[in-house]
């Protein structure tokens, strides 16, 4: 297996990896090894480094990441949810399913946070029921609430705090997905696992 | 203490500082000073320590009131200026879309996740100036305030920004970059502190598949489906889906942040990079 460097500005570069764990161990090594690097950024299946003076020599850690084994299983994190969003009907539709059975797949899968962005606390939770893979909606809405659960195309997540968004919404959690003045701000980081549950 | 009262907050008016670096992986935008070159100028005019938060105001600036004469600076979209004021029109801005009003002492706002900027994308940070708020200035640095004036940089007619190609030049047609760097863009109305706009023919993608997301850097001009490129300033998404074709050059971005509207931008690959 190959990892794949690639230029990401004069202060940057983009680490291809052959998938998401791969790219949450070799960011957990940098964060560990590499005080020089200002952001360590995991992608669907990527990191992306920064740093502010000198290129730092970035292969040895990459390999490793590949040879390494998954490391122990995440932290388990249960999400509260009121299955009341305005799309579950549409998502039964989409689906051939119930909305019952809807809110049964969902809650029923255990979720992988393979990456944040976005938006401050955004995870992007994969490993869902693979009946639940939906399109976006063809126009996005100008605002979702902040707490609102969404899927759309592989992904569950949830929305932090109002904004525009594409995904179809669910339902809505009291739980608070990130808040500055927490230490750390954000309620997941890559690697946690994720179980909704009905609230 | 000396306060600020804003009496007009012009068209956009933000709290900035050096912003949120290092902080991506939790979502949270870099932000800070979109030319940061012209903000670290106007602190150093007045004797401010590195990161103290000032103003930065957008095409037409705003009006303040002081409550006690104060030593300020203005830089950036303005020829730099030290001065000390109990009133202040900063005007409308020349050369540029930006103009940094430095006060000796810094804005004293609450700082969030240890920068006190305001961050457009997500909201973190003060809001906006309003007309009637009232911001605080922080105590007086140790260190005098400079000269009266310096020379302001060069702004070139049409600028041209080096790039960096990559990381995903490959998801474009082989000729995408030549047409990149051949045509001067013009710079849409519809930009702002998240990204600038380019209007010009269409970047041809050579893959059609949709790329998985990852990490974004300040500079980055990032490609949507239409093919007119965005580039991306200090309140960009952490992450995105769209190709990358290149990076502007960390030391292009403060001429890129001053990009007006209607204006034209050139290209070029950065020769150490060819």
């Amino acid at each position: 297996m190959n990892v794949t460097v690639r230029p990401a500005g004069d202060h940057g570069a983009l680490i291809e990896l052959p998938d998401n764990g791969a790219a949450v161990r070799l960011a957990g090594l940098l964060r560990e090894e590499r005080s020089d690097l200002l952001d360590v950024v995991i992608g669907h299946t990527t990191v992306l480094v920064t740093w502010v003076g000198e290129i730092p020599d970035l292969g040895d850690a990459a390999e490793r990441a590949l040879v390494s084994e998954a490391g122990p299983a995440g932290r388990l994190v249960e999400i509260p949810v009121v299955y009341d969003g305005p799309d579950l009907d549409e998502v039964a539709r989409l689906t051939g399913l119930s909305p019952e059975e809807v809110i049964a797949r969902h809650t029923g899968a255990e979720h992988v946070a393979a990456f944040i962005g976005f938006q401050p606390g955004f995870a992007y939770l994969t490993g869902g029921d693979e009946l639940l893979h939906v399109p976006r909606r063809d126009v996005p809405r100008t605002r979702v609430p902040g707490g609102t659960v969404a899927i759309a195309g592989p992904y569950s997540g949830v929305y932090p705090r109002e904004s525009p968004g594409g995904w179809r919404l669910l339902g809505s959690t009291t739980a608070l997905m990130f808040d500055p003045a927490r230490e750390p701000p954000a309620l997941l980081a890559p690697g946690d696992r994720v179980r909704f549950v009905v609230a | 203490m000396t306060r600020i009262e804003v009496v007009t907050p012009g068209l956009l008016t933000t709290v900035q500082d050096r912003g949120r670096p290092g902080l991506a992986h939790l979502g949270v935008p870099p932000s800070g000073a979109a030319d940061p070159a012209a903000y670290e100028l106007g602190n150093r005019m007045v004797g401010n320590p590195d990161g103290a938060a000032a103003l930065e105001a957008t095409l037409d600036g705003p009006v303040l009131r002081f409550d006690a004469p104060t030593t300020v600076a203005l830089t950036g979209a303005t020829t730099p200026v030290v001065r000390t004021v109990e009133m202040l029109d900063v005007g409308r801005c020349v050369n540029g879309v930006r103009t940094y009003v430095c006060v000796r002492g810094g804005i004293d706002v609450e700082p969030v996740l240890g920068s006190r900027s305001t961050d457009l994308l997500t909201g973190l940070g003060p809001a906006p100036l309003r007309g009637g708020d009232v911001l605080r200035v922080g105590p007086a640095p140790s260190r005098p305030a400079g000269p009266g004036t310096v020379p302001g940089p060069a702004v070139p007619g049409t600028p041209v920004l080096r790039i960096v190609p990559g990381p995903r030049d490959a998801w474009f047609a082989p000729d995408a970059l030549e047409a990149l760097c051949s045509e001067p863009w013009r710079v849409s109305s519809s930009s702002n502190r998240v990204g600038i706009r380019l209007e010009g023919p269409a970047l041809e993608r050579a893959r059609r598949d949709e790329l998985l997301s990852e990490g974004l850097v300040t500079g980055a001009l990032q490609v949507p489906p239409s093919g007119q490129p965005i580039l991306l300033l200090q309140d960009h998404p952490t992450t995105g889906g769209y190709p990358v074709i290149g990076v502007v050059r960390s030391d292009d971005v403060p001429l890129a942040a001053q990009l007006a509207p209607g204006f034209r931008v050139r290209f070029v690959v950065d020769p150490q990079f060819t």
